[in-house]
Order: structure tokens, then C-alpha cells, then sequence
């Protein structure tokens, strides 16, 4: 059965992709996970219309799309904080609203974060790509057509579950939003290559996210970070920051020439030459998905531990969302 | 005569010409259409022209050349009319 068209792009937006909980098992092949850079809006935006929670929603980065519906919907929009309309009329975020045939959803300037996440009842239905919905734009893979949306693109729905407007995500489960974010990190593979200074920069300062930032790295913007000297082993680069080429894992932070760290997230690049001095937890990955140009960082060490408790509160949170937003 | 603001719809780096050894956009006192670009603002490596938004005068730019803007942060004023 082909899914109805129910969605019309009139304007894309900046960059506006298909997303969903992602595509796990090919990374060793150089296929990235992809998938919703802040997969805890993902869940909560499907969770409000009823879907499943990792189905296939609208990832829409600094700008909104505008939306004609050709059939009733219910419709959330969930992450950043850009102010969904129905013909011009405000509705609320972290919350479930009804859409008619022949409205139109447009947005009003961001204001806080960085990605909207759109879901709407019955997921966006585009064929799956080795089991996901997501867009991986670089390789041209998934998603609608493996590219942003663009203008008069027609995207298909799939079956609604019985859906409620009006349902809400506690506002103590809704992120905190902010210009000033900590993230928190595993320190290593490759922090030995800094010196007892360089490591102090790394953690002491308060970085700014650089404009570059799309979905296959963050780059931020700081002091260069003292290395230690050394004869380049076989297979290395000269320059203090390369390494003898090894896997990039998904949150892995590396430091090109030793300046502007970059944290590689869902689309990046599955391995290289360049040291990676420490990873982000991944729930915290999610912080990163919502800071915008000039989001003031720091980087917070913890140890193994620290970051298994990190991940437990992280899945205890996704539960109390499951569960706030059952039935 | 209004005053009417031209906004960034989006965050990222705002330039007033559109390549370093151009001339400017849009001058102060210069007439401009609404649609006339008078700024880019470069984000995710790509380059996003602003348009005047109302055709008028421009009467001053209200950020400095390659400063980061938020997005709905407005950047330039023209006198519409």
C-alpha cells in the first residue's frame, strides 16, 4: 500500500530532514547512525501524537518549514523553541495540536536551542534505507530522497494511531534551554597526546560554538591546546594532533592542528587521523543537537562510572516521559 | 516614512558584501527595493541572502561586519515609504 501524500512543502526551511531513532549496525562500513540530533525530543514529539517513539519525524535546524496538509493530522513540536502556527495561529510547544486539510504550519523565529522536531500521527512514511527512515545527506542515503526537503516536495504520511491533540510533557520533563551548557565527557583515547596544560585549556575554558556546526560535527572556538613533542609513529601525520588513522566513535571530540575541538555527531565521518582527547556522554549529545552559534560550552570530565550513573538517570528521565505521556 | 527593521531569520555570521573585494550590499542613505538583498548571513557552510523586507531608505546597519547574529535579531533599519 502506498502512503497518501498528505504533507506539501511551500517553503523548506534552512535545512529540514526525515529523521528517526537512527540506523545502528553500519557504522564499521562508513554509514553513520544519522538520525534526530536530540533523540529525547524525538521521543517526546512522537509519544504526543501517538506514534511510536522512535518513528520518523521532521528535523528542522535554526528555521522552520511552512506545511500544507491535505488531510486532518494531529501535529507536536518538540526541541528548540520556534513557535509552530496553524494559518498564523500560535500553538504551543511540548504539546499535541489538531491540523485540518488546508492548513498551513509555519513557524515563527527561533528563540531558544537549535533543532524543532515535527511529528506528525502516523509518521512521515518515506522507505526505509537499511532499516531507518533517517536522512544521511552527505551519502544522498534515506530519508526523502536522501537530501533536505526543497520546495514542492510531497511527503507521505503513514497510518494514524488514534491520536489526542492537547496532550503535554510536564514541564519538568522539558529540556532546560540554554546559552551557557555544560557537556559531559569521558576523557581519551588520545589524551596523552596533550600536555598537563593542555588538557587544563581543554577543560578550563568556556568554548563557542562556531557557525560551521551542521550534523556531522560541532567546531567550537578557543585557545589552541598544548601537545606533547613527539617523532610522528609510522602511519601518522606530522602534526602534533594526527594520529595513526583509528575509528571516530559518535560523540568522539578531535582536535585538528590542535585548535577548535570538534564533537562528531550522527552523520559524521567513521574514522580518520586526528586525536580524539575525549567523548561525550551520549545523552548529553543531545545538549550538543540544541546549542546554536555562539552557545558559551563547557567541558566536564567524569570517569567511567560517573558516566554509567549519567546514563542510567538519562534512562530513568526517558521512561518518566514514556510513562507521562502513555495511553 | 516608518522605520522598518530588517531581521536575520536565521543565527550565523553577518556579511554586508558578497565577497571580500565587492563593494557593500547596501550603503546608509542608499534606496533600496524590498526585495533587494542588503546582507548575508552564513551558516552550516552556506551562504543565506536577507532581503530589505520593504522597499525605503536605509538609514543605519545595527550589527558590524562578520559579528554572529541570532536568528530574529535585527540587523538593519530602513525608512519605509
Amino acid at each position: 500500500m502506498i502512503a497518501p501524500e498528505l504533507i506539501e512543502v511551500v517553503k523548506p526551511g534552512l535545512s529540514t530532514t526525515v529523521q528517526d531513532a537512527g540506523r545502528t549496525g553500519y557504522y564499521h562500513l562508513g554509514i553513520p547512525p544519522s538520525g534526530a540530533l536530540d533523540q529525547y525530543s524525538l521521543r517526546a514529539a512522537n509519544l504526543l501524537v501517538g506514534n511510536p517513539a522512535g518513528a520518523a519525524v521532521l528535523e528542522a535546524v535554526y528555521m522552520g518549514p511552512e506545511l500544507a496538509f491535505a488531510a486532518d493530522a494531529v501535529v507536536a513540536v518538540t526541541g528548540a523553541a520556534m513557535v509552530p502556527k496553524v494559518n498564523g495561529a500560535e500553538q504551543p510547544i511540548w504539546e499535541s495540536f489538531p491540523v485540518s486539510a488546508g492548513d498551513v504550519l509555519s513557524f515563527a523565529y527561533l528563540t531558544a536551542g537549535a533543532r524543532a522536531y515535527i511529528a506528525v500521527s502516523g509518521g512521515i512514511d518515506v522507505p526505509e534505507v537499511l532499516g531507518s527512515r533517517s536522512t544521511y545527506a552527505l551519502g544522498a542515503l534515506g530519508g526523502f530522497s536522501g537530501r533536505p526537503l526543497a520546495a514542492g516536495d510531497r511527503l507521505p504520511v503513514g497510518a494514524a494511531p488514534p491520536a489526542s491533540p492537547g496532550r503535554s510533557v510536564p514541564a519538568d520533563l522539558r529540556p532546560n534551554l540554554a546559552k551557557d551548557v555544560e557537556v559531559r565527557v569521558v576523557m581519551g583515547l588520545y589524551d596523552h597526546r596533550l600536555t598537563a596544560a593542555g588538557r587544563a585549556t581543554f577543560l578550563d575554558t568556556t568554548w563557542d560554538l562556531t557557525p560551521v556546526a551542521d550534523r556531522i560535527g560541532f567546531r567550537y572556538a578557543g585557545p589552541e591546546l598544548e601537545t606533547v613533542p613527539r617523532e610522528p609513529p609510522f602511519g601518522a601525520g606530522q602534526d602534533p594532533s594526527n594520529i595513526v588513522d583509528a575509528p571516530y566513535p559518535i560523540g568522539s571530540i578531535q582536535v585538528p592542528g590542535s585548535v577548535e575541538p570538534i564533537i562528531l555527531h550522527r552523520d559524521a565521518v567513521s574514522g580518520g587521523g586526528y586525536m580524539m582527547i575525549a567523548t561525550v556522554l551520549s545523552g548529553d549529545l543531545d545538549v550538543v543537537a540544541q546549542s546554536a552559534p555562539k552557545t558559551r560550552t563547557r567541558f566536564v570530565e567524569v570517569d567511567l562510572d560517573g558516566a554509567l550513573a549519567a546514563r542510567a538517570d538519562h534512562r530513568k528521565r526517558t521512561r518518566r516521559l514514556a510513562e507521562a505521556l502513555a495511553g | 516614512m516608518t522605520r522598518h527593521e530588517v531581521v536575520s531569520p536565521i543565527p550565523g555570521v553577518f556579511y554586508r558584501k558578497p565577497d571580500p573585494d565587492s563593494d557593500v550590499f547596501a550603503k546608509e542613505g542608499q534606496t533600496v527595493g524590498a526585495e533587494d538583498t542588503v546582507c548575508l548571513v552564513e551558516v552550516m557552510k552556506s551562504f543565506h541572502q536577507v532581503p530589505a523586507g520593504a522597499a525605503g531608505t536605509v538609514v543605519e546597519f545595527l550589527v558590524e561586519n562578520e559579528d554572529v547574529v541570532d536568528a530574529g535579531q535585527p540587523v538593519a533599519v530602513i525608512e519605509a515609504g
